[in-house]
């Protein structure tokens, strides 16, 4: 088996390097390597949306890509949205709205929702519950978390 | 149209309110800590190798090459289960319930479902244990699977387990069966019922097995000290059943273990049992080591608790102005593996709505070749209401009687006689009906539809019992004159906000002044699972009564620095006063300030088993539209309303309604687990298991009704059970509405739609 | 009088008697009184000193907590029902 590779990557606007081997996921570099829990796993093969990262802006699904593959690339985690000012208002707004019963897909969902609303703010219940169909939540009945993402839409516009 | 209505008899200052959970943030910002997210110095990581098979005997095992493997620090079988050791005579009656418990952990003689563990590997790294776990080889004697009940009870089946009778209250069948138990409850005389009646109605309805999904994974992480103490940390809904099961399963005296329970991603009722946490600890126990497991979607699916599949025979009869004359039925519920599905509790459950003078149940818990099943939010009530609703709503149709009115007429109220035996006290049914008749959803008539679509309207009630049983609390009066509260119930859903609410509610004082959490097994009185809906219930009236403590020896304690008299010391909303010299006041936070100075902390606790429990009713409203080309059911409107009692945080209370509803929706149109010929299951994943995405649901209503238990200061009943019972025969409803075909098996998959729909035009 | 209902399944026992009528203050009497008319009833309901473990008692259609020290009053009704959990969230 090949050994471990040095990965250099930008992860929530940080440089960071890590040793990793090559059959290891983002998702486990991230839980494992570098510690950083927030990112979730609930199925590792691509279809629940828990462990949703922003690799270069776009939404990812951290379980079906490598380690490797984020060599000099940015990656942003739920742990990189709230700033020393606060909550992100993604994030405030899923408070708010009561948008998390257990919260084990919060992180996904909240990241997703950057995802779209950095672009498209005015998202409408249509647009928002097609982007997010990706994620699942078994608690919500996604009511809550659509709300909460049309609330924050308003605050980002 | 207002989305969320709450119609509230009586308001609180903080009951009632919409405050920010208290754990809210760290949820937001990946801080929490879930089971999964545990490590510990020197963590090994675990793999457990899993029968391939669905019914087969284990003639060896031999894990010398996994042993071997570089990296691989302990491997275990069921060898290595106390059970193992003992015999028959030492354990006596115990003997068959710890051995049903041992080998649904760890497989003896016999693999009962695929997925089934045999063995587990801890080793440095999750793919070294991976690896070395598929080194192990097994053989296996395959034996036929008996996938359903039908097969199971037929005579000549295979069984199961050769030393499994038949328990009928306390009555056992003479030869080994591969049904656990059946019971009987009876009230009048169905026969004459059914003469009287001008209308009956008799058909019979399957379920398939569904998942809880919950979308964290089982976990379970634990550290065997040589000293024998065992620490476990893990997702679960009640640390103290982990920690009594762990006790049995290992023999190992409670007072060394000690469980923590994590943040936890969902249980339904399916994270109640134990799977990895002691395999954790029998690996940890074997390499010294802290050693955590972590199941994958596959492992979730096949090997941890679906609720039960299901078949139900129900015979309803009613006069021609529509009042209920006899209710029939028999059913029976696959328990999986082994014993224990929750049959009784669906016949309790089944004609619970109704107020019918003669009735006969018959509940059968019959064992399968699949996974052990495990509660799933009203244990058994979604099954028998999908049944039985769907036959009200073929008495309706047959008299010509709104479905909602005919409700209204046979609805059970206070006094009404459940059938075993018991008699309601104020439950909010008709309450529930009446608001669901005046709801400007059931008023608008259902949209016109579209060439090629097919639509139509459903409705259906439903119950749950909701529960009391063991809660704890400490509270401590901070200096600063916040207030701690430590539970031992964990936070599945907003817990800590409503205890902090009612705690809040009952000294007076701001509810960001509480500070709750949740304590490990060593660290609090024994506290029943969060679950039945009987958390905000239970441990709320233990925070109550505590706060109701903490009071009077605020009293105390003022008395004291005053020099006064206890009975001339009065606290009223978080002021100490004395009743007759007004130049003597503190309020609550200046007392606080001085207990330090004057005593020490002021702290008081709670243990309760709670009486006045309080049950609970819902009646769901749902507009569907099929496709008739592709047998596609889509959600158009949905309305779930439900007596809660009052409603401490009514956002998490929509929550839970919103979310049972959604789970329910699934229940009806998609999930089912797929078993091929093998019984093997087909969809292990979350693809081809297909739970309710945000596409396919519309916003939820909610009618949160308040009719206050009388058995909780703010009567409270609890809410979280209730709101999946409906929605499967609420759809099923609407789909014949729109149809004219009565589903009598679910899911109604397209498939199942498109050939009702065919064989109906006769192509 | 204490009225006790007796299960259907158990009514073979009873030689079909739905319910009985006794002087009781706890469970444990009123078991007790049951056995004394219905002998063998008490192994049905009893086990370890302990309700069985499958089986909950309704007095007033309150399940009882305490076991066979719950208290009955001077005009309960008791009831054996199905023990019962439950799920939720
Ligand atoms: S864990 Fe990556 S999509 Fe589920
Ligand atoms: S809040 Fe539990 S899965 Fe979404």
């Amino acid at each position: 088996m090949p050994g471990p590779t040095h990965v250099q990557a930008t992860i929530n606007g940080e440089e960071v390097n890590f040793l990793c081997e090559p059959r290891q996921s983002l998702l486990e570099v991230l839980r494992d390597v570098l510690g950083m829990t927030g990112t979730k796993e609930g199925c590792n093969d691509g279809n629940c949306g828990a462990c949703t990262v922003l690799f270069d802006g776009r939404i990812i699904d951290s379980c079906l890509v490598l380690g490797v593959e984020i060599q000099g690339r940015e990656v942003t985690t739920i742990e990189g949205l709230a700033t020393a000012d606060g909550l992100h208002p993604i994030q405030q707004a899923f408070l708010e709205n009561a948008a998390l019963q257990c919260g084990i897909c919060t992180p996904g969902f909240i990241v997703a929702a950057k995802g779209l609303l950095d672009e498209e703010p005015d998202a409408d219940e249509g647009r928002i519950r097609h982007w997010l169909a990706g994620n699942l939540c078994r608690c919500t009945g996604y009511d809550k978390i659509v709300r909460a993402v049309l609330d924050a839409g308003e605050k980002m516009k | 149209m207002v989305a969320n209505i709450v119609l509230s008899e009586v308001e609180y200052t903080h009951i009632g309110k919409r405050p920010i959970r208290p754990d809210g943030v760290d949820k937001v910002i990946g801080r929490a800590q879930y089971g999964p997210d545990i490590t510990l110095k020197g963590l090994l990581h675990g793999k457990v190798l899993r029968s391939p098979y669905a019914h087969a005997r284990i003639k060896s095992i031999d894990t010398s090459q996994a042993e071997d493997y570089p990296g691989v620090k302990a491997v275990i079988t069921a060898q290595d289960l106390p059970f193992a050791s003992l015999s028959k005579e030492e354990l006596g009656a115990g003997y068959q319930a710890l051995k049903f418990a041992s080998d649904h952990i760890l497989a003896g003689g016999k693999v009962l479902f695929k997925g089934h563990p045999v063995a587990a590997v801890a080793a440095a790294n999750p793919h070294v244990a991976e690896e070395a776990a598929k080194l192990i080889k097994v053989e296996y004697e395959e034996l036929p699977p008996v996938m359903s009940v039908l097969e199971a009870m037929a005579d000549g089946a295979t069984l199961l387990h050769d030393d499994l009778y038949t328990s009928s209250l306390g009555e056992t069948s003479q030869t080994a069966s591969n049904v656990a138990a059946h019971a009987r409850y009876e009230k009048g005389d169905v026969v004459q019922g059914f003469d009287e009646a001008a209308v009956v109605v008799e058909r019979e309805f399957q379920t398939a097995s569904v998942h809880q999904g919950y979308i964290e994974p089982h976990n379970g992480t634990a550290l065997w000290s040589a000293d024998g103490q065992l620490d476990v940390w893990c997702s679960t809904q009640g640390a103290f059943t982990v920690r009594s099961s762990l006790a049995n399963v290992l023999r190992h005296p409670v007072s060394k273990i000690k469980v923590t329970p994590m943040e936890m991603g969902g249980g339904f009722g399916g994270k109640i049992s134990i799977y990895l946490e002691p395999l954790a600890a029998l690996l940890s126990k074997k390499s010294g080591q802290p050693v955590k497991l972590v199941m994958n979607r596959v492992e979730v699916f096949e090997a941890s608790g679906p609720a039960a599949g299901s078949l139900i025979k129900v015979k309803m009869g009613a006069t021609k102005d529509g009042k209920l004359t006899a209710c029939q039925a028999e059913l029976a519920l696959d328990a999986g593996a082994y014993p224990g599905s929750p049959a009784m509790s669906a016949a309790m459950c089944a004609f619970a709505c109704y107020d019918y003078p003669n009735g006969l149940l018959d509940a059968y818990d019959v064992v399968v070749n699949k996974p052990k099943t495990q509660a799933y939010r009203a244990p058994g009530s979604p099954q028998a209401a999908y049944a039985v609703e769907s036959v009200v709503d073929e008495l309706c149709e047959k008299l010509g009687i709104d479905p909602v009115e005919f409700r209204l007429r046979n609805a059970s109220k206070e006094g009404t006689r459940r059938i075993e035996g018991p008699v309601y006290r104020r439950i909010g049914l008709v309450e529930c009906l009446e608001a669901a008749r005046s709801h400007n959803h059931y008023q608008t008539p259902v949209d016109v539809q579209p060439s090629g679509k097919l639509r139509g309207r459903g409705v259906a009630s439903g119950f749950w019992f909701n529960r009391g049983f063991v809660s704890s609390c400490n509270l401590t009066l901070n200096p600063d004159g916040t207030v701690s509260v430590v539970m031992g119930s964990v936070d599945l859903c907003g817990t800590r906000a409503s205890i902090a609410q009612q705690t809040a509610e009952a000294l007076g004082i701001a509810y960001e002044d509480i500070k709750p959490s949740i304590a490990d097994t060593d660290s609090i009185g024994y506290t029943f699972i969060t679950g039945g809906s009987r958390t905000t219930f239970a441990t709320g009236l233990a925070t109550i009564n505590a706060s109701q403590d903490i009071k009077q020896r605020m009293i105390e304690r003022a008395a004291a620095i005053w020099e006064a008299k206890v009975e001339d010391v009065e606290y009223v909303d978080a002021v100490l006063q004395h009743k007759s010299d007004s130049e003597l006041r503190m309020t609550f936070k200046e007392l606080a300030g001085r207990t330090l100075t004057t005593g020490g902390s002021i702290t008081a606790q709670c243990n309760i088993d709670p009486p006045g429990e309080g049950n609970s009713f819902a009646v769901h409203i749902v507009d569907v539209e099929v496709d008739q080309e592709t047998g596609k059911v889509d959600i158009l409107r949905y309305t779930a309303i439900q007596d809660c009692g009052k409603a401490v945080h009514p956002s998490y209370v929509e929550g839970q309604m919103q979310g049972g509803a959604a789970q329910g929706i699934g229940w009806a149109l998609n999930e089912e687990y797929f078993f091929n010929g093998q019984g093997q299951m087909t969809n292990s994943s979350f693809l081809d298991y297909r739970m309710p995405i945000s596409l396919d649901l519309p916003m939820i209503d909610t009618v949160i009704v308040e009719v206050a238990n009388p058995g909780h200061p703010y009567g409270v009943r609890g809410v979280g059970e209730t709101p999946i019972v409906p929605p499967l025969a609420a759809i099923a409803n609407a789909v014949y509405q729109a149809t004219g075909v009565r589903m009598q098996s679910l899911p109604i998959t397209p498939g199942k739609v498109l050939d009702a729909l065919w064989s109906q035009n006769g192509s | 009088m204490v009225t006790v209902f007796i299960p259907t399944m158990l009514q073979p026992i009873t030689g079909g008697v739905k319910q009985f009528d006794c002087e009781a203050t706890n469970l444990r009497q009123v078991i007790e009184r049951l056995d004394q008319l219905f002998p063998g009833i008490k192994d049905k309901l009893v086990e370890d000193g302990r309700i069985k473990p499958n089986l909950a008692v309704a007095i007033d259609g309150e399940v009882a907590r305490m076991g066979l020290l719950e208290k009955v009053g001077e005009n309960s009704e008791v009831h054996f029902v199905p023990a019962i959990g439950g799920g939720a969230c």
